[in-house]
């Protein structure tokens, strides 16, 4: 027995327009200063107002949001009692309007309490819309929550079935003028869901299908977006389809993981971002050749071997993590990523002060346990240093 | 030697194979609660049977069968249908899978628990290595 979740899911050119469809009275916007100053707050607004709402903006979310971010919000919103919420950026102010959400309903409950677990009763003062702007996080279609922890320097990950968006709105416009490093961290991020929401352990059928077409797309097409984000004329016809084909399979790469579960990768890149402040699609897409090539010498490679042929690679059962995990490598490269943390520019003694560090929180992350093949202390140790050395795994 | 399942024999050698597990032993370095899992009577098995599992500091102090008039207070309960703790121990069923799904029901400090998967993990590794007789 398993569960699928979704909210409803409105995609496509101007899909931010069916906002003036919802019936909504107060809406409480959760956003970061960065979209205001950009123009992007301002359009969503213009169609909330248009439903003849009131509106508070809610710009305080930071990357990696912290708690003390949550708190805030949670106060805007009581005292503000929106009958909606709207969760509009990248990951991090949606999963904060998750939460702040939760918190408005359930003022009974600190932020660690979010758990899959419980009943939470919520949507009886209000409910929630996503709208992603970077096409990457699925955070619009997951009910996942991640956190950060200042004091411990750790990533929290929480949410409950519940807390999943009434409603998506998906529309590629909102995405089209991301900057070169941003398309392809985002990117990367959503083949790293769909490649981990396919060969997790806890994988199902329903799921199977998202992360098989999400991954082919971004193959075909980040490269076009990334070369789009570097044009001085992205309204190309040839432009404006890899952004839309990007934005649909981060939406359908969420749906996949966000209902299966992801793997090693973004156990390691959990941790690499909360000790490094690493953007947190840069460190799971670079973990992600090596996390596959190792789980290709172990039980992994059956499922690798079905997403490698969807993606036309062919070879030798006893080649295929390598040749994958290359391809994977070229397309980092392609859209300008680094290969290792040390031609990301970490200082190898940072790396070695940490190390114990990292190996202890990832091991302590949710994803960690649906691996295919599930590392040893020690293993999991030198994967950390091939990591850094950006040298294959060999074992 | 297979150990019948539930049984005081089948509580102690999982005792004994976490404490002989390196993995288990770091992974669950800081982890203070005791257990006990429950297994309730279903069309298998016709009759409720409570194991209590010591856990301290990556190590188990022991472990043993016990019985409803002298059940020790534990951090933790987790009750599930006979058959549902076999297919756990068979490696069928994810025990969070199962918690998040209500086939196991945990009483306790759910986001504890959570806060160490990988220790979760080796107990279920250790339960699948014991031989075990299903009656």
């Amino acid at each position: 027995m398993w569960h699928f979740v979704s909210p409803r899911i409105v995609f496509g050119e101007s899909a931010l327009s069916s906002l003036e469809e919802i019936s909504m009275s107060r809406a409480l916007v959760v956003t970061d200063q960065n979209l205001v100053q950009i123009g992007l707050v301002e359009q969503v607004l213009d169609q909330i107002k248009k439903a003849g709402c009131e509106v508070l903006v809610f710009d305080e979310v930071e990357p990696d949001p912290t708690l003390a971010a949550v708190e805030l919000g949670k106060k805007a919103a009581n005292d503000f009692q929106p009958d909606w919420i709207i969760g509009l950026g990248g990951g991090s102010p949606m999963d904060t309007s998750k939460a702040i959400w939760v918190l408005y309903e359930r003022p009974d409950l600190i932020p660690a309490e979010i758990n899959p677990f419980i009943h939470l009763g919520l949507r009886e003062k209000s409910r929630l819309i996503t709208i992603p702007t970077t096409s990457g996080t699925g955070a619009d279609v997951t009910w996942a929550i991640v956190l950060t922890d200042s004091e411990n320097n750790r990533k929290m990950g929480l949410g409950n079935r519940e807390n999943a968006a009434d409603i998506a709105l998906v529309d590629p416009a909102l995405a089209s003028g991301m900057p070169p490093r941003l398309t392809a961290d985002t990117g990367l991020d959503a083949l790293t869901h769909a490649v981990e929401g396919f060969i997790c352990t806890w994988h199902t059928d329903i799921t199977d299908g998202l992360c098989l077409n999400a991954a082919r797309e971004i193959f075909n097409y980040l490269p076009i977006a990334y070369e789009a984000s570097q044009s001085d004329n992205p309204r190309q016809e040839r432009y404006q389809q890899a952004r839309e084909k990007m934005h649909n399979a981060a939406t359908s790469a969420g749906l996949g993981f966000g209902n299966a579960m992801a793997s090693l990768a973004h156990a390691m890149g959990h941790v690499l971002g909360s000790v490094f402040h690493i953007p947190h699609g840069r460190a799971v897409g670079l973990c992600l050749p090596y996390t596959i090539e190792f789980a290709a010498r172990g039980d992994g490679t059956s499922r690798i071997a079905t997403l490698a042929r969807i993606l036309d690679i062919r070879a030798p059962k006893n080649e295929i993590g390598e040749k994958f995990s290359s391809k994977l490598r070229d397309l980092a490269s392609a859209v300008g990523n680094p290969l290792s943390l040390e031609e990301l520019g970490l200082e190898k003694k940072d790396f070695e002060d940490q190390l114990d560090k990292l190996v202890d929180d990832a091991f302590n992350d949710t994803q960690i346990i649906t691996s295919p093949r599930c590392p040893s202390f020690e293993e999991l140790e030198k994967i950390f240093q091939y990591v850094y050395q950006g040298h294959p795994i060999d074992f | 030697m297979a150990y019948k399942f539930p049984s005081d024999e089948w509580i102690k050698a999982l005792s004994e194979l976490l404490n002989a597990s390196d993995s288990y032993q770091r992974s669950a370095k800081d982890w203070e609660g005791d257990f006990i899992f429950i297994a309730d009577p279903d069309d298998a098995y016709p009759e409720t049977a409570y194991l209590h599992l010591q856990l301290y500091h990556g190590s188990s102090a022991g472990a043993a069968q016990v019985y409803p008039d002298d059940m020790p207070e534990t951090e933790f309960i987790i009750n599930a249908p006979y058959s549902t703790w076999r297919k756990v121990i068979d490696g069928k069923l994810d025990p969070i899978q199962g918690m998040m799904t209500g086939q196991l029901k945990l009483q306790g400090d759910l986001m504890k628990v959570m806060r160490y998967p990988k220790a979760a993990q080796e107990i279920v590794s250790c339960c699948a290595k014991i031989p075990t007789d299903w009656p």
